[in-house]
């Protein structure tokens, strides 16, 4: 017991110590540095449209317009793409509920684009780890294409050439996978809406009102 | 699998051990208190810590004194984590104005932080006030893996020199380990971190439209929880989180955080010993054990679910450019990271005692989620946490020594030290306690009605049960994230267990390091087993795998393996 207590004061004041150093200094340090050299990434990466922030660009959100292009299925509460509180569906491969959702989130795919026959890729019918997942995969997004042209009444050469300039390959053509942001080609797509006439409420307003 | 993922497998054990070579032999020198260039610039913080303390640094404190100094200052840490969450509503950084956190939860966050485990009932942007993240979580982050450094530094003077009593002091190596082994490279991560997208700021969460989305500090918590093998994320799904995790080169960063420091201390350790083969055997042995496992569970979530391709769903792996598609079983799991960083991630954090996740586990192919399950149930020695890692590893080599013993009938040793039963008694109560840990609260759990909490039906639900006791009790933190953990039962009992898990090893090995420390020394023979060898690799591995497999392979079989063949037959 006597050298438990004649180390009392080391630990409590250790601790102290690191406390202030780890726990103040360095998080207050790693602010400083990161706001001064990366801003816009250390405050979010916040995207703006005619002065009003529109949402991240690392933080999806749920489109359901057949003239957009969908993201991910989200398993946030209460709703999809609740970035207050990010959550996976944490369904097991063999629970019945994760293959009554695949089958719901294909029917509707289908529903969507009556015309389509493919098989529906993978990462449009299962819900992402973070309910946020900015990005589909390419194949996901060329799934699309057809629904997206027919609604807005512009040929699929036109959204294929705006998809292909948002395809994000590998880093270095090794790390990680290749990528499409679905928020930033939605607000490519605003072009081609805006030329076809007023088909649907424009992009501000959609996400604006969510 | 891809060659793209083999190429960036090899990419990422190949940045681990360069790491490791070039980056233990300057811990060895810290802990001889040769601290360099940092030392002239950080001198003064430590200098100032001894003085406010009233300690000495050059003190050499015996084992009983080292561990009880451990204990303290690690009581005192779980101590103040737990105030700071329950009175967190009255103190300042608290945008969004969080309560306190309820009691049975907050002695389960202190208790999973304290001991490097941060296991997490909570969801953090739901629950926990930026100071609590910084002051309490953070803090912790730091002074726990410091502590297992410092454990493990005493293991290894106790291993080295002869005929002394004293280990150390634990108030110098803690100190040490902090400022000079473990900030600047979290500093520097989180920097880079932040280039990446990750947010790091006191404003509050961000508000578009209706929307909000959460903010804070967190660079500076993912850079230290990746590095010091802790594992607790700041948002609720952890490196999942785009603003915590954003890009493939954040991921790379991240996962190499994992398994870095863990991988130099066995280059550590060589270098102190005297003998760098001694230590590349030891991180032999866990690499031998690591990337087989690495690649089955990679190879698992390629091979996707039979039962969502029935429901008409691509899951082919497409590797042209305009119609790219990771494929594989993408439930829980993120696009930028897709099926390779997803299951290299989840064996590296579970081989490390990290615990954090880019991906839902819970969600995992059956035999996906056992690979996870089974580097936890190894004991946490392949890599493992940073400090307790490689002297749980040296455990299961003292174990293996006496074994190569008995079988040639001669008195074993390691590195000159006659191993006897002190140090035996020791290793075996280092050995045999996870495993208690593990296996009767899982038992306890299922026969008092834990299927309320499970979340999927059926085996996956009893393999959830068991990884959170697994998890739990060997100071990982990953979960099978459905089971509703966050009540009374699993965060009393289980923080009961990561406290057990945690000091029932240190303690042992702290005395076995104590009982080393005054053997004289006795110069090899030609009786003696070299233990830098292939040879001794084999042994190393077999031996964690036999202790390992006859204790756990009941329970698997009883989830993921009944899971596995039940998905097979389409049920």
């Amino acid at each position: 017991m006597g050298t438990v207590l004649s180390q009392f004061r080391p630990a409590a004041m250790s601790l102290l110590v690191l406390s202030a150093l780890t726990g103040v200094v360095y998080p207050a340090a790693v602010t400083a540095a990161a706001q001064l050299l990366f801003p816009w990434r250390a405050n979010g990466s916040l995207v703006e449209r005619g002065g009003r922030a529109v949402g991240s660009e690392l933080i999806g959100q749920a489109f359901s317009d057949p003239g957009r292009f969908w993201g991910r299925p989200s398993a946030t509460g209460p709703s999809p793409y609740n970035a207050a509180a990010s959550s996976g569906s944490n369904l097991g491969p063999t629970n019945p509920a994760l293959l009554d959702a695949v089958r719901a989130r294909v029917e509707a795919l289908r529903g969507a684009d009556p015309g389509n026959a493919r098989p529906a890729p993978v990462d449009l019918v299962t819900a992402s780890a973070s309910g946020l997942d900015p990005h589909i995969s390419p194949a996901a997004a060329t799934y699309q294409v057809p629904r997206v042209a027919r609604a807005l009444g512009r040929s699929e050469a036109e959204v294929r050439t705006l998809l292909e300039r948002r395809v994000e390959g590998r880093l270095l053509g090794l790390l990680g996978e290749p990528r499409v942001n679905v928020l930033l080609l939605n607000l490519d797509l605003e072009g081609l809406r805006q030329k076809a006439g007023p088909h649907g409420r424009p992009m501000e307003e959609v996400l604006l009102s969510k | 699998m891809t060659a793209n993922a083999y190429a960036q497998c090899a990419l990422f054990l190949g940045a681990v051990l360069g790491f490791a070579a070039a980056y233990g032999p300057y811990m060895a020198r810290v802990y001889e208190g040769k601290t360099g260039r940092l030392g002239r610039l950080l001198g003064p913080l430590e200098r100032l810590s001894y003085r406010l303390s009233g300690v000495d640094p050059l003190e050499q404190q015996g084992w009983k004194a080292y561990a009880a100094a451990v204990l303290l200052f690690n009581f005192l840490g779980l101590v103040a984590v737990y105030a700071l969450q329950r009175l967190q509503g009255l103190l300042p950084f608290n945008p969004a104005g969080f309560g306190a956190v309820p009691a049975h939860s907050a002695f389960n966050t202190a208790a999973s932080f304290a001991t490097n485990t941060n296991w997490q009932g909570y969801g953090g942007e739901t629950t926990m006030s930026y100071l609590t993240q910084m002051l309490a979580l953070t803090v912790q982050n730091f002074v726990s893996a410091a502590s297992g450094l410092a454990v493990l530094a005493a293991l290894v003077r106790g291993l080295r020199q002869k005929e002394q009593p004293g280990l150390g002091s634990f108030w110098a190596d803690l100190v040490r380990g902090t400022l000079y082994i473990l900030l600047p490279l979290s500093f520097v991560l989180a920097l880079a971190l932040v280039s990446q997208g990750v947010v790091q700021t006191f404003q509050p969460a961000a508000r578009v439209g209706a929307v909000e989305i959460a903010r804070g500090p967190v660079a500076s918590q993912v850079a230290i929880k990746q590095l010091g093998t802790n594992g607790g994320g700041y948002f609720n799904v952890n490196s999942a989180h785009p603003l915590e995790n954003p890009t493939p080169l954040s991921n790379f960063l991240e996962m190499w955080g994992i398994l870095a420091l863990a991988a130099a201390c066995c280059v550590m350790f060589g270098v102190m010993v005297g003998d760098p083969r001694q230590g590349w055997s030891v991180l032999g042995a866990m690499s031998v054990l690591f990337v087989p496992l690495a690649l089955l569970c990679v190879a698992a979530e390629q091979a996707g679910n039979p039962a969502v391709a029935r429901l008409g769903v691509d899951q082919a792996v497409v590797e042209a450019a305009a119609a790219a598609s990771s494929g594989g079983n993408m439930e829980g799991k993120e696009v930028r990271f897709g099926i390779v960083n997803s299951g290299l991630w989840a064996a590296a954090t579970t081989a490390a005692s990290n615990g954090s996740v880019n991906a839902m586990h819970d969600s995992f192919t059956p035999l996906g989620g056992l690979v996870p399950l089974f580097l936890m149930q190894l004991g946490e020695v392949v890599y493992g946490g940073v400090g307790s890692g490689l002297y749980g590893m040296l455990v299961f080599v003292i174990v293996a020594v006496f074994v190569a013993g008995l079988m040639v009938g001669r008195t074993p040793e390691y590195l000159g030290k006659k191993i006897e039963p002190s140090e035996m008694k020791m290793a075996s109560l280092a050995v045999l306690v996870p495993p208690f840990l593990v296996l009767l609260p899982t038992a306890l759990a299922v026969v008092t009605g834990a299927k309320a909490s499970m979340a999927n039906p059926g085996a996956h639900g009893f393999s959830e049960v068991l990884y959170a006791f697994s998890s739990m009790g060997n100071n990982n933190g990953s979960a099978f994230a459905g089971l509703s953990a966050n009540a009374p039962f699993y965060n009393v009992v289980g923080g009961v267990v990561m406290l057990l898990s945690r000091y029932w090893i240190m303690v042992p090995v702290l005395a076995m390091a104590g009982s080393l420390s005054a053997k004289k020394a006795v110069p090899a023979g030609e009786g003696t087993l070299p233990t830098h060898t292939p040879l001794f690799v084999c042994l190393v591995v077999g031996v964690v795998l036999i202790v390992g497999a006859l204790t756990f392979v009941p329970a698997l079989a009883l989830g993921p393996v009944v899971e596995h063949l039940a998905m097979l037959g389409g049920r």
